[in-house]
């Protein structure tokens, strides 16, 4: 099988340049992983991230034929050759197809993920109902990968002030949590001309998220609790 | 200056609620002028100008102007604050873009009570 990866070490590298590689796979390669892992052990100086190999840790994402994706769960077999594998676009690249994620974290970490709750803890724990708990579901799933933000024009321009789809789908996963008392002060954090409303709902986020979740729809959600608080 | 990312102007909301409302209003003006346009099935400029002089119509149209003006700026400072990103340059094109809409809605506004 024939690849083309992004090349590009800083320190040796003037520009960054797209290498061939030809493999021979094995009938047990069947995710594009398992690909690379043999590309690396043929090429030890390409650098990436993987950690889980199943899709929960979020390290391996990646540009795969120009669409974003986690490298463990993308089937060798839907492929189309050469696979074109380059880094996150519109991040800075640190080396290969490792890309510096800081600025996607300080989004999410601008979101306040973490329950908000001033009343003193009960003896064993926070009670929901199933209802209450249900309006998690597509919404806690998300393992941060990345895929989507990084998707997202709108990230792409304005990095450092939109949220992104990533960080908003949390935002709202913390809106949605009946044990969460600080919806306005969240409310608040969001209602802004960037890091909200750079959203123009093109649905890239949904479109490439490996774990099927939709940050559009949670970003609407959002905007509907502003309009019933203001309206 | 200092240089740090400077967030929270704290309004959005109206504008993109407003977005949507025009839109919705834009939709039924201009089924509405279909309609019209299908049952007076007007002749030559007379027959045009006879649909426009009634008040009611008058009045309607004016407001899809205004509605299409709002419409346009908010999509207008949309693309700006996605793709300028030096602020005196997107200041200068914004008051651009309201000086141009200001004078469509006027010339608009005059073209439908001189007729």
């Amino acid at each position: 099988m024939r690849f083309r990866i992004f090349r590009y070490d800083p320190d040796v590298d003037e520009k960054p340049y797209m290498k061939d590689y030809e493999l021979a796979l094995e009938p047990t390669d069947r995710m594009l992983l398992d690909a690379l892992i043999r590309i690396k052990a043929q090429d030890d100086s390409l650098a990436l991230r993987r950690s889980c190999r199943e899709g929960v840790c979020g390290s391996d994402a990646m540009n795969i034929n120009g669409r974003n994706g986690l490298a463990c769960v993308t089937r060798l077999s839907d492929l189309k050759e050469p696979v074109e594998l380059r880094p996150l676009p519109g991040l800075p690249v640190i080396r290969d197809l490792i890309v510096d994620m800081t600025q996607f974290f300080k989004q999410y970490h601008s979101v306040k993920p973490y329950l908000d709750n001033s009343e003193a803890p009960p003896e064993k724990e926070r009670l929901q109902t199933p209802a209450q708990r249900a309006e998690l579901d597509g919404l806690y799933e998300c393992i941060l990968c990345a895929c989507c933000s990084t998707s997202c024009p709108s990230f792409w321009w304005n990095p450092d002030k939109f949220v992104g789809p990533a960080g908003l789908l949390q935002a709202y996963r913390f809106l949605a949590d009946s044990r969460d008392q600080t919806t306005s002060e969240r409310l608040d954090n969001l209602e802004d001309p960037y890091r909200l409303f750079r959203c123009h709902s093109i649905m890239n986020c949904v479109d490439v998220c490996p774990k099927g979740l939709n940050p559009t729809l949670a970003i609407g959600r959002i905007k509907e609790l502003m309009v019933r608080r203001t309206v | 200056m200092v240089k740090r990312v400077v967030v929270g102007a704290h309004y959005g909301l109206r504008d993109w609620l407003g977005q949507r409302v025009t839109a919705i209003f834009m939709a039924l003006y201009l089924l509405l002028l279909v309609i019209v346009l299908l049952a007076v099935q007007p002749q030559g400029y007379e027959g045009w100008r006879a649909i426009f002089t009634l008040q009611g119509m008058r009045v309607l149209t004016a407001l899809f102007f205004t509605a299409l003006f709002y419409h346009a700026w908010v999509g207008m400072r949309d693309i700006l604050m996605d793709y300028i990103q030096a602020t005196i340059l997107r200041l200068s094109l914004e008051v651009l873009v309201i000086v141009c809409l200001a004078a469509y809605a006027l010339w608009a506004l005059e073209i439908l009570w001189s007729a």
